[in-house]
């Protein structure tokens, strides 16, 4: 590793849990002892080899892993039509919806709920907005034999109803929250009011690297998992790292398990695609680092989606998933150092790029990652022919197809 | 209504908590139905402290009846402006009341933290209550209220142990609010046997005043707690009268508070450390 250089994109968070001015433990004191526990617990883990062959052994027979490297051939050619002369920059993709549940939330939860089971906890909590973090909570819920509540906004059940299902089928008690406009950040807030009343026997897997310290490193590093496997997948097949990497982001966990590990690799350069719903210009999108200011929600201080007085938000996105007013903090870090760059795509932009990716590649991505490809779409036609993207493929898409007929007009 | 001799921040909040009986310390969200009439209510009935809830989308400490407070005074279009003006015109007419504002960091930092403590100072604020800044993070608005000489006033918890208790109390002033259930606002109330231990313990290491909240309602709860606390804290209750009676809820909340106020004011106090030792 490169940890030992000073000049390192690794050394965040500090011992407080903050990246620069970001993060932190903004939480009521209720919580503090947990979340100083939860800590501890995790730095215990962090130094036990059993855990590690427990969480890599999970991943490898019960997720899948590692996730296929795929070069996108005929995405690439399709991209190089109309293409200036030479450029059309090759397109590849860590498959990580092909994990078991179909997105890589799943990384996540094998991580936390094998945090929980060692700290004795016996009831699990989370909050979900596409649900497929909700589905890979309820999944290693029911392979540990733990009861878990899932918090999922009621707008947010009604435009992901197959998750909803799936989460029952799994045995999940699934609680729609009706406060604010019901959608994920209500069921955040929802989450945390369930923890402060239940702080003896429940853990809280939270979602994406955002909350208190610790939760955005844990996440992170139990993200890291996709990274780690495409720089050496990337090293094997073309000798070679990426020149760019794509993600979409909600709250960042995916984007930060591609990057994380690249930070310290100057020729890689990194792209965040958040959400522009109906455009940035107007106040109907999810796109909080390009579009909000910093501030403090869920237990850290990050960029948010918020008025004058700092009230939050209702953000808006096609995608249930990146339909947060918030970000985790290490992207607020990263965009202030100016390591990533960020950009939006709007959501007929990702509805084009969902299209375009089922034609030509014949794979249904999730509204999530389609924003990413749209961002891969513009940019590989401005780069030249030799060069390699890699983007983050982090869901399928059949639980979008409802949304995505509906906006086609069919009805199904 | 007007008293003489207008007090200054720091003595008011300790002059509350000198007086011969325990102190009673009502809560109502800012800009919630008529809330100058509902603050002259609860003074009228005998409150010792106001707690002046800064609206916020995301109450995360809140149950039910304050969430929708927060709700009903935003989609009034309440501001951080009318919040502090509901404060200013509170303090010219009870300038010996104090007055605490309660809230969430984000609408408290949102200009940064000296701003918000200055426009508090001079809207003759006392102190300031804020559910997710712990001492961690004090930084991100507890100097700024002392430079400007407003109390920060801390949350303990029954999960604050021993351990994290010192860091509690520490730069803690005015007093120290324990929140008597693990929960949310007006859910559950604690036994008295809890709260009277974990005060005890919190006394042990503080000198501050201890006023113990978070599902008190009723007369006869608020008159058991006070026996074995320096202060009662009543939110929910009286949120939910201001929601259930609207322009008529100035005589209810009056009636509410009077009844809280004998309660708590007939009890005992509770002995402070000093004279303990
Ligand atoms: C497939 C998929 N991608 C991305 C996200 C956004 O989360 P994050 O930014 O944490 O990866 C979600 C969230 O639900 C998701 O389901």
């Amino acid at each position: 590793m490169v940890a030992s250089k000073a000049n390192t994109f690794h050394n965040q968070p500090d011992e407080r849990g903050h990246f620069g001015d970001y993060g932190g433990r903004y939480v009521a004191e209720t919580l503090m002892p947990l979340v100083l526990d939860l800590e501890r617990e995790y730095r215990a883990a962090q130094a036990d080899p059993e855990f590690q062959r427990e969480f890599d052994d999970l991943l490898e027979h019960y997720v899948g892993r590692p996730s296929p490297l795929y070069f996108a051939e005929r995405l690439t050619e399709a991209l190089r039509v109309g293409s200036p002369e030479g450029r059309g920059a090759q397109v590849w993709f860590k498959r990580d919806e092909l994990n078991h549940t179909g997105a890589h939330k799943i990384n996540n939860c094998i991580g936390q709920i094998l945090l929980a089971i060692r700290m004795g906890k016996t009831r699990i909590i989370a909050e979900t907005g596409a649900g497929q973090h909700g589905v890979a909570t309820a999944t290693v819920c029911a392979r540990f034999g733990l009861p878990c509540v899932i918090y999922m906004g009621a707008e947010d059940v009604r435009r992901q109803s197959p998750n909803v299902f799936r989460m029952k089928l799994l045995g999940a008690e699934v609680v729609p929250v009706t406060s604010g406009r019901g959608t994920l950040k209500d069921a955040m807030n929802e989450g945390l009011r369930d923890w402060v009343a239940n702080v003896d026997d429940t853990f809280y897997i939270i979602g994406t690297a955002a909350g208190p310290h610790p939760y955005p490193e844990l996440v992170r590093d139990f993200q890291s998992v996709i990274g780690k496997e495409a720089r050496q997948q990337m090293q094997e097949r073309i000798g070679r790292l990426p020149d760019l990497l794509v993600a979409a982001i909600g709250g960042g966990s995916n984007a930060l398990g591609l990057f994380h590990p690249f930070l310290d690799d100057p020729d890689v350069k990194m792209l965040g695609v958040e959400a522009a719903g109906h455009g940035l210009d107007g106040s109907e999108h999810a796109a909080s680092l390009l579009g909000g200011f910093p501030g403090v929600l869920h237990g850290n201080k990050t960029y948010l989606l918020q008025d004058e007085d700092g009230q939050i938000t209702e953000g808006h996105s096609i995608s249930a998933g990146l339909d947060y007013p918030g970000i985790g903090p290490e992207h607020a870090w990263l965009k202030d150092s100016g390591r990533v760059e960020y950009t939006a795509i709007t959501d007929e932009e990702a509805l084009e790029a969902f299209q375009l990716l089922c034609r030509t590649e014949g794979i249904i991505p999730a509204l999530e990652p389609s924003h990413a490809i749209a961002a891969v779409a513009k940019r590989a036609k401005e780069m030249d022919r030799d060069t390699v993207i890699l983007a983050n493929l982090c869901g399928r898409g059949d639980k979008d197809i409802f949304t995505v007929a509906e906006r086609l007009g069919v009805e199904i | 209504m007007n008293e003489p001799d207008p007090m200054t921040t720091s003595n008011r909040l300790s002059s509350a908590f000198a007086k011969p009986h325990p102190a009673l310390v009502c809560f109502l969200t800012a800009g919630d139905g008529d809330t100058a009439a509902n603050l002259d209510a609860l003074v009228e009935g005998g409150a010792d402290v106001i707690e002046l809830g800064m609206p916020f989308t995301d109450p995360m400490a809140d149950g039910p009846a304050i969430q929708k407070a927060n709700i009903r005074s935003l989609g009034a279009g309440t501001t951080t402006a009318d919040v502090l003006r509901i404060a200013t015109e509170f303090r010219v007419r009870h300038p010996n009341v104090p007055l605490v504002l309660m809230g969430y960091a984000n609408p408290m930092i949102r200009h940064g933290p000296e701003w918000f403590a200055s426009a508090a100072k001079d809207a003759g604020v006392d102190g300031v209550i804020c559910v997710d800044i712990p001492p961690e993070e004090d930084d991100a608005l507890g100097p700024a209220l002392r430079d400007a000489g407003i109390a920060p006033i801390r949350l303990a918890t029954p999960t604050t142990d021993d351990k994290r208790l010192p860091a509690v109390v520490e730069g803690s002033q005015g007093f120290l609010y324990y929140v008597a259930v693990a929960g949310i606002t007006g859910m559950q109330q604690a036994a008295i046997e809890s709260i009277e231990s974990n005060v005890t313990r919190i006394k042990q290491s503080t000198d501050v005043p201890v006023a113990v909240g978070f599902g008190v309602r009723t007369p006869e709860q608020a008159g058991k707690i006070a026996r074995v606390a320096d202060g009662v804290v009543v939110g929910s209750a009286l949120v939910e009268l201001v929601a259930e009676h609207g322009a008529d809820a100035p005589a209810r909340l009056r009636e509410l508070t009077a009844g809280l106020a004998k309660a708590v004011h007939s009890a005992a106090r509770a002995p402070r450390k000093e004279e303990k030792a």
